[in-house]
């Protein structure tokens, strides 16, 4: 059985569809004139910006950060290069000297390489990073000239991710 | 050099080049300006319809000469990039294009529109001719004008169906056919409901269009000079149905939204113009945009008294405000005039682009036609009423003037 659906039934000014069009034309002139008094909801980028606005969980650039001592955290234990889903991340990884006082931790990255060409901010990294060495943090404009200039290395990554404090088992003298 | 001006103020050398001079002024003074002023202005009326700001940053680019910072000019300077960066692109052509007339199209579609301002009268008059009359602002004055209009104007579809046919790709094609059908359709519509105004009017030349406006009040609202006649009050009802049928289908013949079915973003990609790039992209555009300059154009001089304003002399007074042309030297008297008809012109192009506003904001507010309903529309009721239309003008024409 096919169902009939009942059509609604319209008035002489609906169906001459006049009413509706000026109706229209009315809201949108409503709106034309708010955007000439200057209450669009615009941001002008450059120069204003959403970095205050940025939610905690905001993931933008990785990075790798130091402890409040000045260490850097990070054991070249190559779980996030792992991890990583367009492989972005290269580790070299480097034995810690015996003399060194903390030749405990044994390794450490040589060079840490993060190709932002390639990143997609998914943030595995963070999380699987089992000494809270590698955060996401609120950069989101990472530009440059040439491919070279988007990979980042270690030295740009503890510049971007600087000091984050906290206790960490690995540092504990009493484990 | 007395002889050379002596020759160029005979009649019909003078004829030639103030023809060629009002050309120039038109095409080049007038059109071309207004075509990227449009283009910027529907960029920027989109945006404050839509709570945005729109282009504001591009303008004087002085920090290449060594200045701190550019001048931002509210974004007019979108004006000049925009065809800057469509000159520069790449022209590419698809293989399996058929060349003449994927060569031909873009030119097809901009002609008509600059060849229907030809007869469109822009402005009253300007300074004195040999023969002692006013030079009248307008390219040609013949007795066709609004024959030519629809003649030239319907033209512009072969440019739109050549594209999409030449193009040899599915989408142009349909954007093709939609459009021949749909601007076939409409020029029915277009043309019957401007007839009322040549039985009011008893000609087809613009010009004389114009003066009958200026003593009996324009056609949208002939009871505007205030004389009253039953006649009158009968047309002060009918021609508002006419203009808005002649409105409505001058939409459908510039391809604007809500007729934009050719070019439906959403559904064709780009329509007719989907294979094309640079320059003749750009060619496209200007076309569209000269067409709804042109059809603004053709609004305003049928229906809204042209270059006429209640209270603004025509280029033949002999006064200025504040009684000015008192004090003037004896060398001077022709300026009165000249400030009139300069006053005249600029009149024209206000109400056109009045009229482009309006194009803008239509398109920024009313959706699409699905395709049957268009089709409906014309066929069913405005091929109809403006049928009517004409019979029921007659008659009062007949019976109450």
């Amino acid at each position: 059985m096919a169902i009939v659906v009942q059509r609604p039934k319209l008035s002489l000014a609906e169906k001459l569809y006049l009413p509706a069009v000026l109706g229209g034309l009315f809201l949108t002139f409503k709106h034309f004139l708010r955007s000439l008094g200057g209450k669009s909801v615009t941001m002008q980028y450059p120069e204003q910006r959403w970095d205050d606005k940025l939610p905690p969980w905001y993931r933008g650039a990785p990075t790798l950060v130091k402890d409040e001592w000045g260490r850097e955290r990070c054991v070249s234990c190559q779980l996030c290069e792992f991890i990583c889903p367009p492989r972005a991340i290269t580790i070299t990884p480097e034995e810690i000297p015996t003399n060194d006082p903390w030749a405990k931790v044994e390794k450490r990255p040589k060079e840490f390489e993060i190709d932002m060409i390639r990143c997609i901010y998914c943030g595995l990294c963070e999380e699987v990073c089992p000494e809270q060495a590698i955060y996401l943090r609120k950069d989101y404009a990472i530009t440059g000239y040439s491919r070279a200039e988007m990979k980042h290395n270690k030295e740009k990554l503890y510049e971007l991710g600087g000091v984050m404090p906290g206790v960490v088992n690995k540092w504990n003298e009493n484990k | 050099m007395d002889q050379v001006i002596a020759f160029l103020f005979e009649p019909l050398p003078f004829l030639i080049w103030t023809s060629l001079l009002k050309t120039f002024f038109v095409l080049f003074g007038a059109i071309l300006p207004l075509v990227s002023l449009a283009v910027f202005a529907e960029r920027k009326v989109s945006a404050f319809i839509q709570d945005r700001i729109g282009p504001n940053r591009v303008g004087a680019p002085i920090s290449l000469i060594g200045f701190k910072k550019d001048i931002s000019l509210w974004g007019l300077g979108q004006m000049v990039a925009d065809p800057i960066k469509l000159l520069l692109k790449e022209n590419f052509i698809p293989n399996s294009v058929n060349k003449f007339y994927y060569y031909i199209a873009p030119k097809l579609t901009m002609i008509p529109p600059l060849l229907v301002l030809a007869v469109i009268p822009f402005g009253s008059s300007f300074l004195t001719g040999p023969d002692g009359k006013p030079v009248p602002m307008v390219v040609a004055n013949v007795d066709i004008g609004v024959l030519w209009v629809f003649a030239i104007s319907s033209l512009g579809v072969y440019g739109i169906v050549l594209a999409g046919w030449a193009s040899n790709s599915k989408y142009p094609f349909l954007g093709g056919i939609r459009s021949s059908s749909q601007m076939i359709s409409y020029e029915l519509a277009l043309g019957l409901s401007v007839v009322p105004v040549f039985l009011i009017c008893g000609t087809l030349n613009l010009t004389q269009i114009v003066d009958w406006q200026i003593q009996n009040g324009w056609l949208i609202a002939p009871w505007l000079n205030l004389e009253f006649a039953w006649w009158k009050v009968a047309l002060g009802v009918l021609l508002p149905i006419s203009f808005i049928i002649f409105l409505v289908s001058m939409f459908a013949e510039t391809n604007r939204t809500p007729f934009d079915l050719p070019e439906a973003e959403q559904e064709l990609v780009g329509g007719y113009h989907t294979e094309y790039s640079s320059m003749g992209f750009a060619l496209f555009f200007l076309g569209e945009y000269a067409a709804m300059i042109a059809g603004s154009g053709v609004i305003v001089t049928l229906f809204f008294g042209g270059w006429s304003f209640p209270g603004i002399p025509d280029g033949t007074a002999t006064w200025l405000p504040f009684g000015l042309e008192q004090s003037l030297p004896a060398t001077l008297v022709w300026l009165p005039g000249a400030f009139w008809g300069f006053v005249n012109i600029n009149v024209f192009f206000a109400k056109v682009s009045a009229f482009i506003f309006f194009f803008i904001w239509v398109r920024w507010t009313v959706p699409r036609f699905r395709y049957d309903q268009l089709m409906k529309l014309g066929w069913i009721y405005f091929f109809e009423i403006a049928l009517v239309n004409i019979f029921l003008v007659a008659a009062v024409l007949v019976y109450l003037k």
